[in-house]
């Protein structure tokens, strides 16, 4: 058994509790001006899980976890995460909630005027002022062990390859030790190879930082390796939430579509 | 009838859009005093955008404000021969530099150099999601980059002026020098006898005004820049372009006003 397989085994293994959410999501609208993309999701997010968001370009994945961490207001709806309604929150309280959640940009957004110690040292030096060198330096060694990729101490991010920049920004996000990881298109623009290591990351990360996870992803691949459900968000509403094989099985004819689509890719 | 329609629609969204860039531009710049004034202060940034705006532009303003100093002298002399009032040229030179020249030329330079770097900068941090980066680390992005370029450029531009007046100074007295032998130190006094405190204070007041608007400029473009990499351009020549025109305006107003003053 390879180690995805053996990793993606342990993740659908653990036991959700389903009375625990981290992210609760009701009747959640927005749009751009005329355009709608979000027209009323309904969406939990359970301590512990994986969940991946699928659904063609354009359909408002980014724009959900986007929602999620503060950076849009809704139009109309509720939003919870870790107890909080988002929308509502004073700008301290949003920030002391964010450093509660890790989110992994599609480009990674490394700083590109900072080398790869900057990079992940920025965020922890400007939220625990109280912090030593020492510390800081011994936080940002353990996250680059856990992307596997000490050796990058000193690069600038121009100088490493699209996956090495996906790994740095996973590992920025994870320094402030999250609980939620909201990760958009962690496997876009990646070959088949450094794909499947960006997912045995992700699965990684949940089993050794016990983070709950929202998977931004038009990858069947990704969606199917990294996650415990699947929903499926098509013309701005989630038209199927389940286990892989509860979507796959689907009657929907949009959805089928979808998968269609993506096994003749 | 269809076509004066829709240039209706096109002229009144695009009056539209420049009163509503106008309000924003507005919030932007109180959302700067409103931080600037707040903890944390992030003294390092501000001293190493210092130094980014000073050696920046350093060796372009010696350069220019050195020709500038010679180019005025020479064109001044003739004129000033022709009245036999050569030896007014120190003081000429001085009101010239030190009143408008020396800021005038620091801030154009500067608008070009600084502006248009600051702008492209935020514009690039903002289509790269750098921005959003920060902020969802919670880190508040209009502090750590807005505040503290707008603060170094108004800090370093009145600094910059100063030098580049005493440079411009220098090459007017190296070409009246070898028109005519006379020491620095004569040259130096006969060019401040005719400045006041006044001229001093309206000239760093200007000063401070110009690098406030190239800063708050650039900040401002290259923070609301869209349309990627197009956007980023876009930013940075809207950032020399506009920075340029309001210290031209700005020029106009404090010279009135200090000679309401006098």
């Amino acid at each position: 058994m390879d180690k995805i397989t053996f990793e993606m085994k342990k993740l659908k293994q653990r036991s959700i509790n389903k009375e625990d959410s981290v992210i609760s999501i009701s009747g959640l609208y927005k749009s751009f001006g005329d355009l709608e993309v979000l027209k009323g999701i309904d969406f939990k997010l359970f301590k512990g899980e994986n969940v991946a968001v699928l659904g063609k370009s354009g359909t408002g994945k980014s724009v959900l976890i986007k929602i999620i961490v503060g950076l849009l207001k809704p139009d109309r709806g509720e939003v919870v995460v870790l107890g909080h309604h988002v929308d509502q929150l004073e700008s301290k309280e949003l920030n002391a909630l964010r450093i509660r959640i890790g989110f992994s940009f599609q480009n990674s957004a490394l700083y590109d005027s900072m080398n790869v110690y900057q990079n992940l040292a920025f965020p922890l030096t400007m939220n625990r002022k109280n912090l030593n060198k020492k510390e800081v330096d011994e936080a940002v060694e353990e996250v680059l062990e856990a992307v596997g990729l000490t050796d990058k101490l000193k690069q600038m991010p121009s100088d490493l390859s699209g996956g090495q920049r996906k790994r740095i920004g996973i590992a920025r996000t994870l320094i402030l030790k999250p609980e939620i990881m909201l990760y958009d298109e962690p496997t876009s623009g990646l070959d088949p190879i450094t794909s499947a290591e960006i997912i045995e990351l992700i699965n990684e990360v949940q089993q050794k930082y016990n983070t709950s996870s929202v998977i931004i992803t038009h990858d069947l691949t990704c969606a199917k390796n990294s996650s415990n459900r699947l929903a499926m968000l098509l013309e701005g509403k989630f038209l199927k939430v389940g286990t892989f094989d509860e979507v796959f099985d689907t009657n929907d004819e949009q959805v089928k579509a979808f998968f269609d689509y993506n096994f003749i890719q | 009838m269809f076509n004066r329609m829709r240039n209706k629609y096109t002229f009144s969204k695009g009056v539209d859009e420049y009163f509503s860039g106008i309000h924003k531009a507005y919030l932007f710049t109180a959302l700067f005093f409103r931080e600037a004034f707040k903890k944390p202060f992030h003294l390092r940034e501000v001293i190493n955008q210092c130094f980014e705006v000073g050696l920046k532009s350093l060796a372009l303003i010696s350069l220019t404000g050195f020709i500038v100093g010679i180019v005025f002298t020479k064109q001044s002399r003739p004129s000033l021969e022709d009245f036999g009032a050569t030896s007014w040229l120190p003081s000429l030179i001085g009101i010239a530099i030190i009143k408008a020249l020396g800021p005038l030329v620091t801030a154009l330079i500067c608008a070009g150099k600084v502006g248009s770097s600051i702008g492209a900068e935020l514009g690039s941090m903002r289509v790269t999601e750098q921005i959003d980066a920060m902020e969802v680390s919670a880190i508040n992005p209009f502090k750590y980059l807005v505040v503290t370029r707008v603060i170094a450029t108004t800090l370093t531009i009145p600094v910059l002026a100063l030098y580049c007046s005493f440079v411009a100074l220098y090459g007017s007295y190296l070409n009246v020098h070898a028109e005519e032998t006379s020491s620095m130190i004569s040259f130096y006094q006969s060019a401040f006898k005719t400045i006041s405190f006044l001229d001093i204070t309206t000239s760093v007041v200007k000063t401070l005004v110009y690098g406030f608007t190239i800063g708050i400029v650039g900040c401002y473009k290259g923070y609301h820049a869209t349309q990627g990499t197009r956007g980023v351009g876009k930013a940075a020549n809207q950032a020399v372009v506009l920075a340029m025109f309001l210290i031209f305006i700005e020029e106009v107003i404090i010279v009135q006003i200090a000679n309401w003053i006098r």
